[in-house]
Parts: structure tokens; C-alpha cells; sequence
């Protein structure tokens, strides 16, 4: 064995590659390329990212003063709204499967491209024109009913845009469609030579999973909003409690879809520090087949425990002690993977690049997150802390915590291979670093708020709550700082960055065996896999060759 | 900066220590991760000789323990949980009522005296309360934190919720769940006070009649007694031409229906019968009785529903 | 032109892979699709449920007569387009010309039926929910929800069959320029998928929508 730890092939510079194989805008427009397809989503998001981040950002600015600095309720109900909607169908959803999953999927399986390139294709087109729906929605004067479109409210009182956001988002929803399948179908049908199933990185396990959930979630969410189109459009409907209909009936089919979505969310970024944790550990990843059967088992327990959402909403005593027990058992799959990362770092050798403190953030943040559920999955503490700010620094620890520092992770980890370029080391650390401690001081002192009683989604509130609301505004302009900090720097490295090597962490996995761009066509020739996933070399060697 | 939330129920202490074991149970899982993770970071970091030794191939073991481990604690916490929870939802049979509608954007109460109030609740101390609740547009929802309760208020149902105060005092009343635009501006006041200051207060808000005779006045004026009889005695005994069920003595006992099964005929059921009688008909009686649906207010409702209550005297336990 | 769309895409090994690939594709395009008519019907019986009398009451309303010969019609349309797939497995272009041609007729005739004749009595007969509503008393409400879920069943559906007459008539295209072989009939076997798919959605909505509510 030689003294190099991975060995990966190197290409010399200048190769052509996805990036250089046409220039013009229609050459992008127009393109099946999965990797091009990727890099317009990456372009689409992080618009979306900023947007819904400026609206959060007013959204705290208004909480400094208990009477609210932005003058009218009506504003504020907007702002929130379209921070919800915004974040969880246009960034949290397509964030890792459409830009990282899209670019990554058929490299990491060793393909050419995904089974249906055109579709893939026609998915950006449905989001972005989903994405002008909703910008059309917000331009016409908002929507004021909140991300969850509660009935009777959006069906029959609010007096804001609800159709037009609802189009928005059932349009998205077939963009997401539209990718969850293709995913599955690619991982089935285009895996190259040897690449079994237990030879698969777990990302692609994670996605996967993801797929299956967007593929059989979305189309009842589609449905609900079309039914609440209906009641809205012609005053009519099934969810009008005056006809005999029933307004839970919207919760219920609501939630079948959103609490999947939640772990569609999740998932993904569980996939990506399931990567970045071994390769930045020199090391395996502890338990493999419980990782990748823990994302399975999430998968299939999320659609069973959306009831949690109801708790205090009226339903049946017994529906909800069958509810809490089934979003504990969901909540053990996400505990081992903790436990599994961590047992990877064991012996391993640790090192501390950008990525991996991205990784650890994520870890940290996440369990933190996980723990939190706990209290809301307990009937009669969540009966004190739903709907609170407890419930609000809850999601934002999976979601914000969790789940974008994972897509920064995996943003860091694989910048090299999707630009060729690498950015600067020292400030991707401090960024990582900056959005940690920002994060806990945004939303830390949220659990408070939540336990002593301040409702969500007030656009005033009782003085006594001041000092915590302050506290988290305060620590929302560090957390901006954070998210504006890598928008800078790896800006900055797409024109003057160190050109990267094929694999500058000498990590395992197909997509690390091309050129940094990779080539149009991926790899020169098929590859064939003759080894399991993250086969790092052991201990031994590794300390040699350190 | 006030971290302290008072526990102004017999049951909010309960619920606070179920947060705290949830508290303790997340600081020593949380301990273990940022522990563990501080440690390998150190230990294992890249420059570190420490000696690694061979891999440990055999992880099944580890595996088994921490999801057994987890699973445990989980359900410890849940059962813990769920049964405080099926406690806080069973009221005792003794219950003071009181009827809650909300309203884009008030809390309106109802006393059984007759006594109203906007945006306030005064009860007694010492006293099991139950609300009543029902919503006249969208969903809101009736949350107390002194109290650690809340439940959605939900239009065309009634929903409830007890508790008993034992500490005096004026505590905060949300609305948590969005209800329009001004939600923010839909919370008031509960007043807790010590049952003789009650009953004056009672006394000197009361009304010119209570619920109940109020109710009477409107079982008349709706036609109510037209087919069901002056007191409620039932079509025929009242020498009404209609043949339409008796009234008095139905709240509490059981109606059979047309579609075989029995019901208790209780406040929703009663409501039902109002504004959509179709739905669950009683058995053996022509299907004459109209929808009252869109002609009567929630209060207006609350108010027959009581005097219907009226009818059937108060069992004794 | 026949050799042309016999080759595949470069991200599969051979043409055989490719046409595995789509109709799993398409397979798994129907999943979604019943995941999305099955939030309508489930949404449909819980609302039965509560309003039992209602919806019967509405459907009394419908006319059994089309339902029926329509629910006929797509049997058999979905039928001769099957019938056409076989065809072109023995190399028969001309027969699979004239079943796509007889199916995408019937779906014609469906549509009319559906759409010209039953909705415009429907609404003649001020069967769209709202003011107006035919049916008065207590059993109004729920007819009047059984008509929401008849009139946003019946549209959906109605795209449906949009969606696919177009797909059968580019079958009958390509197939009129000799593209499909025994060799190579992909798109065929696909685009049968989707139309038998839609012809079941239809042996759903008949007994909700015509049979349940005559019941004794």
C-alpha cells in the first residue's frame, strides 16, 4: 500500500468540464445536464434564502418593543407568513435534494446523468414559475394566514391573497414531485457496476428515503390546497363547519403531508453529515446498516405520527396517546444516527476543516432540537408549550439549526467539486463558528419565552416578555452576519479561489474519482465499485501517512 | 428578567415537574453528546499520536444498547406524560360551567346567573371549573400559562376544559391559535378570587335573569314550544298537533337514533339537533324539525341549551 | 426514423434499459397519482360519514343513465387501446392505428357526454353549490358538499382525460409515421399505463358518485 491515504486520479488543468461545455444562456436554460440543472437551483434558492431571511429579519425587528415597531398587525401576519411559506417550500424542501442531491445523485452512483434529464429539467421550471406565483401573491398585498393555512381562517376570512400563495405552493409541490421520482427511479435503474445496495454512500440512502416521502406525501397536500381553493373560490366547501363539513379535516390532511415534510427536510441533511463526519474522521461510519436502516424506519414511522400537530386541537383522547408514543418511537432512529456519528469520531482522525465544524454545529444544534421534541411529544407538557415560542425555537433548532448547517456542510464540503475552486479555509471556520453562536443566542432564549406562556405569531405582546425578545433580535443580527458571511467568501472564491484538486479531502465515494469540475459527461469511463462505502484505510496507515 | 411562572392550579405544579424531568433527562443526554463530541475532538484530533489500535469491528453490541437505552427512557417520559394528560382532560361531575365564544378578536363569557363579560373571567378559587367553548367564526384557542392549559376553540363544536385555581390572583389570557389579524389583541384578563368575593361580584354584575330563563324566553320566541310544548313536555301532552319529543328530563339520559345506535344527549348533541337535526335523528319521530342553521347566535344557542338543561333536575351524586 | 428511436440516451447502457426505466418511471408517476385521488376520496367518505343523508340526498340528483354509458365507454376505450399495444408487439402498426383511434374516440365521446350534456343539466338544474342551490331543508348542507366533492372529482378527472387524449393522439402520430416496432414500442406501453390508470380513477368515482347514495 502506498503512502497516499485515497488515491484519485488527476486531471490537468484547464480539462474541459460541465462548465465550460457552452457558455451561453441558453446553453443554461436549456440544459439537461443534472450538475447545470443543480447550479440554477442553487441560484433559485439562495434568492429564496435571502427573501425569506429578510422577512425574518423584520420579523424580530419588530419584536424589540412589546407593541410591536412595525405599525400595523396586518404587515407583521404578512411578514411571518411569507417567511413560513418562502423558507419551507422554497429553501428548507428543494434545498439539499435539488442543488446538492440533483449534482451529486448520479456521481455518487456512478452514472451520466439522472433517467430523465428532461424532467428534471421541466422541475426547475414548475419551481421557478411557482416561485413567481408566489412573488405575485406577496406583490398583490400578502398573505396573512400563517405557513399551515388553518380553515375557517384561509377558506373563508382572511382577507389576503390565500389562492394565489396555495397556487404557489401546489405548484412547487409537482416540482417536488417531479425530483422525488426521478430520484428513485436513477437510484434504481443507474447505479453502475457493483454498486449495490450496501455499497451506496448514505447521502444516497437519505435521499432515497427523501424521495419516497415527496412522492407520496405531496400529492395529498396538492389535493388539500385544492379543496381549500375551492371552499375560497366559491364560498363552499368541506371544511365549513355551518354545511356539516369539518374544519380539523383540513389539519388532518394538512399535516399527513407537512409532518413527512419535516423529515423531508431533515433527511437529507442527516445524509450529508453522514458523509462529511467520516471523511473528515479518516474513519468508517460507525454502524452503516443502522444509519441507512434508520432513515427507512423514519420514512415510513413520519407518516404516522401527524397527529402530534393536535394535541389541544380537539381530537380524541386516545388518538393522541397513540400519537405521543408513535413520535417518541420516531424520535429513537434520529437518536442513533446521533450516537452513530459520534461513535465514527472514535479513534478516527479528527480534523477540524470548514465542513466539519459545519458538521459538528449541525450535531450539536440537531440534538438540541431532537431533545426539545421530547417536551412537545409529552401530551401534557405540549399542552402547556404548543403554540408558544417553545414550539417556534423547536422547529427553528431541527430546521435552521439542523438542517442549514447541514446544507452548508455539504455547500463547503463539495464547493471544490461543483466550482473547482476552493474558498477560503480560515473564513469558512469563522463562519461556521459566527452561525453557531448566533443560532443559540437567536433562539435560545425563545424556549424561555415559550415555557412562561408568549404566544406564537403575536405581533405585540405583554412588556414582561421584553428582555428575552430583545436578547433573541440581539442575536438575529450576529446569526445575519453568519448567513451573509459565506455568501461573500464563496463569491469571492468562484473568481479569485485556489483551483481544487479531484479529491482535496482524500475522501471515498465516485464523485471524488472525477476531475474538480467534473466533466460533461461525468466520469471517462464507467466506473466499477469493488468496495463498501467509506472504506478509509485503518488506523495504521492513516497515522503513517500523518 | 422574570424566569418565574406561577402555578396557579392544582395541576400546573404536576406539569411542571413533568418539564423539569424532561428538562434534566435533555441536560444529561445533551451532556453525554457535547461530551463526548469535546472529547474525541481533543483526543482524536488529526495531530494527535495517541494510539488508535484496530477498528472495533463488532458495533451490533453498541447499537442494540443505545436504541434499547433511548426506546426506555422515551416511553418512561411518554407514559408520564399521557397519563397527566388524560387527567387534565377528565373534569369531575361537580364542575362549575362556563360558556366561552370567541369571536374575531374577543373572549366573550357567559355566567350561568346571566352575568356577561368581555375579554375577563372572574371565578371562584377552590372550585373544579369547566369551560365550555365554542367559536362563532374561525379557530382560536383558550390558553391560561399561569394554569398550563390551553385547547382550540372551534366553530360548530363545543370544546372543554377544566381546571380548579387555588392561588387568587390575575393572570394572563391568550389567544394561540391565529385567528385574523388582529390576534394579537385577543387576550384578556382571569381573575381568581376567593369564593365570598365571587359570589359579590356575582352579585353586583348580576343579571335581570339567568341563562336558563333567558333560554325560556328565547324557546318561545324561536317557536320552539310550538312542537315541543310549553316546558318542554312533548308534542302530544301539550295538545300540540305535532308529534315532536319531550324535552324535559332529555339532557344527560340516552336517545336512541334512527341508525340503530344511542347517544347521550349532552350539549353538542343538543346543538346538533338545533342547526343540523337531520344528522342524528332520534328515532320514532316524523323528520319535521327544520335547520336552525344561520337564524340563531352562538349565545342565543348556549342560552336555549341551558334552559333545556334547566328541564331535567340536577342529579344528585 | 425508426432506426433513430431505437437508439438511448447516454446514461443507458442499451435501449432495453432505457424502456425498463421509463415505464417504472411511469409507474411510479401513477403511485403519486393515487396518493392524490386517494386524499379525494378519503376526504369524500369522512364527509359521507357526517353527512350521510345529504349526500345521498345529492346524489338521488345524478344522472345514473350517463354515468353508466359512460362508465361503458371508457371500459371499452381503455380496452381497444390495450388491444392496440398487443397488436404492435406482432408488428402490427396499422391495427394499433385504429385502436388508439377508436380509444381516443371514445374518450371524445366521454368528455362530451360528461362535460356537454350531464354538466350542463347540472348546472340547468342549479346543482353547483352555493346561493341558489337546488335542494333546500335540512338535508341541503350535505348535498351541497357531496356536489363540491361531485363537481371537483368529475373536473380533475375531466383534466385527466385531457392529459391523456393528447398523449394518445402523439401515439397515434408517431405511430402514423411508422416510429414503433415490435423492436421498439415504449412510449406505447407507457402512455397505455396512464390511460388504463385514468379509466380506473373512473371505476371509482361511478359508485361514489352514482351508486352509494341509491342504495336502500
Amino acid at each position: 500500500m502506498s503512502d497516499t491515504v485515497i488515491e484519485a486520479p488527476e486531471f490537468a488543468e484547464g480539462t474541459a468540464s460541465y462548465l465550460t461545455d457552452g457558455t451561453t444562456l441558453r446553453s443554461w436554460l436549456l440544459t439537461t445536464d443534472h450538475k447545470r440543472i443543480a447550479i440554477l437551483y442553487f441560484g433559485t434558492i439562495t434568492i429564496f434564502f435571502f427573501g425569506g431571511g429578510a422577512a425574518a429579519a423584520l420579523v424580530r425587528y419588530n419584536l424589540i418593543v412589546p407593541q410591536g415597531m412595525i405599525a400595523s398587525a396586518e404587515t407583521y401576519n404578512r411578514l411571518f407568513t411569507l417567511h413560513g411559506v418562502v423558507m419551507v417550500w422554497f429553501f428548507l424542501i428543494p434545498a439539499v435534494p435539488a442543488t446538492l442531491g440533483n449534482f451529486l445523485v448520479p456521481l455518487m452512483l456512478g452514472a451520466r446523468d439522472l433517467a430523465f434529464p428532461k424532467l428534471n429539467l421541466l422541475s426547475w421550471y414548475l419551481f421557478v414559475a411557482a416561485g413567481l406565483v408566489v412573488l405575485y401573491a406577496l406583490l398583490a398585498g400578502g398573505v396573512d394566514t400563517g405557513w399551515t393555512f388553518y380553515t375557517p381562517l384561509s377558506s373563508a376570512y382572511s382577507k389576503s391573497h390565500v389562492v394565489a400563495a396555495v397556487t404557489g405552493v401546489f405548484i412547487a409541490g409537482f416540482s417536488s414531485i417531479a425530483t422525488g421520482l426521478n430520484f428513485i427511479v436513477t437510484i434504481h435503474r443507474l447505479r453502475a457496476p457493483g454498486m449495490t445496495w450496501y455499497r451506496m454512500p448514505v447521502f444516497l440512502w437519505s435521499l432515497y428515503a427523501t424521495s419516497v416521502l415527496l412522492v407520496l406525501a405531496t400529492p395529498v397536500l396538492a389535493m388539500t390546497l385544492l379543496l381549500l381553493s375551492f371552499e375560497r373560490i366559491f364560498h363552499i366547501g368541506v371544511f365549513d363547519p355551518a354545511l356539516g363539513g369539518d374544519p380539523l379535516l383540513f389539519q388532518h390532511l394538512f399535516w399527513f403531508y407537512s409532518h413527512p415534510a419535516v423529515y423531508i427536510m431533515i433527511l437529507p441533511g442527516l445524509g450529508v453529515i453522514s458523509e462529511i463526519v467520516p471523511a473528515f474522521s479518516s474513519k468508517r461510519l460507525f454502524g452503516y446498516k443502522f444509519v441507512v436502516w434508520c432513515s427507512i424506519a423514519i420514512a415510513v414511522i413520519s407518516f404516522l405520527v401527524w397527529g402530534h400537530h393536535m394535541f389541544v386541537a380537539g381530537t380524541s383522547l386516545y388518538s393522541a396517546l397513540v400519537f405521543s408514543i408513535l413520535s417518541y418511537v420516531v424520535a429513537v432512529p434520529s437518536a442513533i444516527k446521533v450516537f452513530n456519528w459520534i461513535g465514527t469520531m472514535h479513534k478516527g482522525f479528527v480534523r477540524f476543516d470548514a465542513p466539519m465544524l459545519y458538521a459538528i454545529g449541525f450535531i450539536g444544534l440537531f440534538t438540541m432540537g431532537g431533545l426539545t421534541g421530547l417536551f412537545v411529544a409529552a401530551l401534557a407538557a405540549d399542552v402547556h408549550l404548543s403554540q408558544t415560542y417553545f414550539v417556534v425555537a423547536h422547529f427553528h433548532y431541527v430546521m435552521v439549526g439542523g438542517m442549514v448547517s447541514a446544507y452548508f456542510a455539504g455547500l463547503h464540503f463539495w464547493w471544490p467539486k461543483i466550482t473547482g475552486r476552493m474558498y477560503p479555509e480560515m473564513w469558512g471556520r469563522a463562519g461556521a463558528v459566527i452561525i453557531f453562536i448566533g443560532f443559540n443566542l437567536t433562539f435560545f432564549p425563545q424556549f424561555f419565552l415559550g415555557y412562561l406562556g408568549m404566544p406564537r405569531r403575536y405581533h405585540a405582546y405583554p412588556p414582561e416578555f421584553q428582555v428575552l425578545n430583545v436578547l433573541s433580535s440581539a442575536g438575529a443580527t450576529i446569526l445575519a452576519v453568519g448567513y451573509l458571511l459565506p455568501l461573500a467568501y464563496l463569491t469571492w472564491s468562484l473568481f479569485y479561489g485556489e483551483r481544487a484538486r479531484a479529491n482535496p479531502w482524500g475522501a471515498t465515494g465516485l464523485e471524488w474519482q472525477t476531475a474538480s469540475p467534473p466533466l460533461t459527461e461525468n466520469f471517462v469511463s464507467t466506473p466499477t465499485v469493488t468496495e463498501p462505502p467509506y472504506n478509509y484505510p485503518p488506523p495504521e496507515v492513516v497515522q503513517r501517512h500523518v | 428578567m422574570n424566569l418565574w411562572l406561577p402555578q396557579a392550579t392544582t395541576s400546573a405544579a404536576e406539569v411542571d415537574y413533568l418539564i423539569l424531568a424532561l428538562l434534566l433527562t435533555s441536560c444529561a443526554i445533551l451532556a453525554l453528546v457535547f461530551g463526548l463530541i469535546l472529547l474525541y475532538m481533543i483526543k482524536y484530533r488529526a495531530g494527535s499520536d495517541f494510539d488508535r489500535g484496530a477498528p472495533d469491528e463488532r458495533t451490533w453490541r453498541l447499537e442494540a444498547a443505545w436504541t434499547v437505552a433511548t426506546l426506555l427512557i422515551f416511553f418512561g417520559l411518554f407514559v408520564w406524560g399521557a397519563d397527566l394528560y388524560v387527567r387534565l382532560f377528565q373534569p369531575p361531575s361537580d364542575a362549575l360551567k362556563i360558556y366561552v365564544i370567541g369571536k374575531q378578536w374577543m373572549w366573550k363569557i357567559e355566567h350561568q346567573g346571566g352575568q356577561r363579560e368581555i375579554n375577563a373571567l372572574h371565578l371562584p378559587v377552590g372550585r373544579a371549573i369547566q369551560l365550555v367553548m365554542t367559536s362563532e367564526d374561525v379557530i382560536h384557542d383558550f390558553s391560561v400559562p399561569a394554569f398550563r392549559i390551553k385547547h382550540d376553540v372551534l366553530p360548530g363544536r363545543y370544546e372543554t376544559l377544566w381546571f380548579e385555581v387555588n392561588e387568587p390572583g390575575t393572570y394572563h389570557l391568550f389567544c394561540t391559535q391565529l385567528c385574523g389579524t388582529g390576534h394579537a389583541e385577543m387576550f384578556g384578563e382571569i381573575v381568581a378570587m376567593p369564593a365570598p368575593e365571587y359570589q359579590n361580584w356575582l352579585e353586583q354584575n348580576g343579571a335581570a335573569e339567568t341563562l336558563a330563563s333567558a333560554g325560556e324566553t328565547l324557546f318561545m320566541r324561536y317557536g320552539c314550544s310550538g312542537c315541543h310544548g310549553g316546558n318542554g313536555a312533548g308534542g302530544r301532552q301539550s295538545g300540540s298537533t305535532v308529534r315532536a319529543p319531550a324535552l324535559a328530563g332529555l339532557y344527560g339520559s340516552p336517545v336512541p337514533l334512527t341508525d340503530g345506535s344511542i347517544v347521550t344527549a349532552d350539549d353538542l348533541y343538543i346543538r346538533d339537533c338545533i342547526l343540523s337535526p337531520e344528522r342524528r335523528r332520534v328515532a320514532s319521530y316524523p323528520p319535521l324539525m327544520p335547520s336552525f342553521a344561520g337564524q340563531i347566535s352562538e349565545e342565543d344557542l348556549l342560552k336555549i341549551t341551558a334552559y333545556i338543561k334547566s328541564l331535567t333536575p340536577e342529579k344528585l351524586p | 426514423m425508426s432506426e433513430a428511436s431505437q437508439t438511448h440516451e447516454f446514461q443507458y447502457s442499451n435501449a432495453h434499459h432505457q424502456a425498463e426505466t421509463a415505464i417504472s418511471g411511469m409507474w411510479l408517476f401513477l403511485a403519486t397519482e393515487v396518493l392524490f385521488f386517494g386524499a379525494l376520496f378519503l376526504t369524500w367518505i369522512y364527509s359521507r360519514h357526517w353527512n350521510q343523508a345529504g349526500f345521498d340526498a345529492g346524489a338521488q340528483q345524478t344522472e345514473l343513465a350517463i354515468g353508466t354509458i359512460n362508465t361503458v365507454i371508457l371500459v371499452v376505450s381503455s380496452f381497444a387501446y390495450s388491444a392496440g399495444v398487443a397488436f404492435i408487439e406482432t408488428g402490427n402498426g396499422r391495427r394499433l392505428i385504429q385502436c388508439c383511434a377508436a380509444a381516443w374516440l371514445l374518450g371524445v365521446a366521454f368528455l362530451i357526454l360528461k362535460f356537454g350534456i350531464e354538466w350542463r343539466d347540472d348546472f340547468a338544474k342549479h346543482l353547483f353549490p352555493g346561493t341558489g342551490f337546488a335542494l333546500h331543508g335540512p338535508l341541503s348542507g350535505g348535498a351541497q358538499i357531496f356536489f363540491v366533492f361531485y363537481f371537483l372529482g368529475t373536473a380533475l378527472h375531466g383534466l385527466h382525460m385531457i392529459g391523456g387524449l393528447a398523449l394518445v393522439g402523439w401515439i397515434i402520430l408517431r405511430a402514423s409515421r411508422g416510429e414503433f416496432s415490435p423492436a421498439f414500442y415504449t412510449p406505447v406501453v407507457v402512455v397505455g399505463l396512464y390511460w388504463s390508470f385514468v379509466d380506473m380513477v373512473w371505476i371509482v368515482l361511478y359508485p361514489m358518485i352514482y351508486l352509494v347514495g341509491r342504495g336502500p
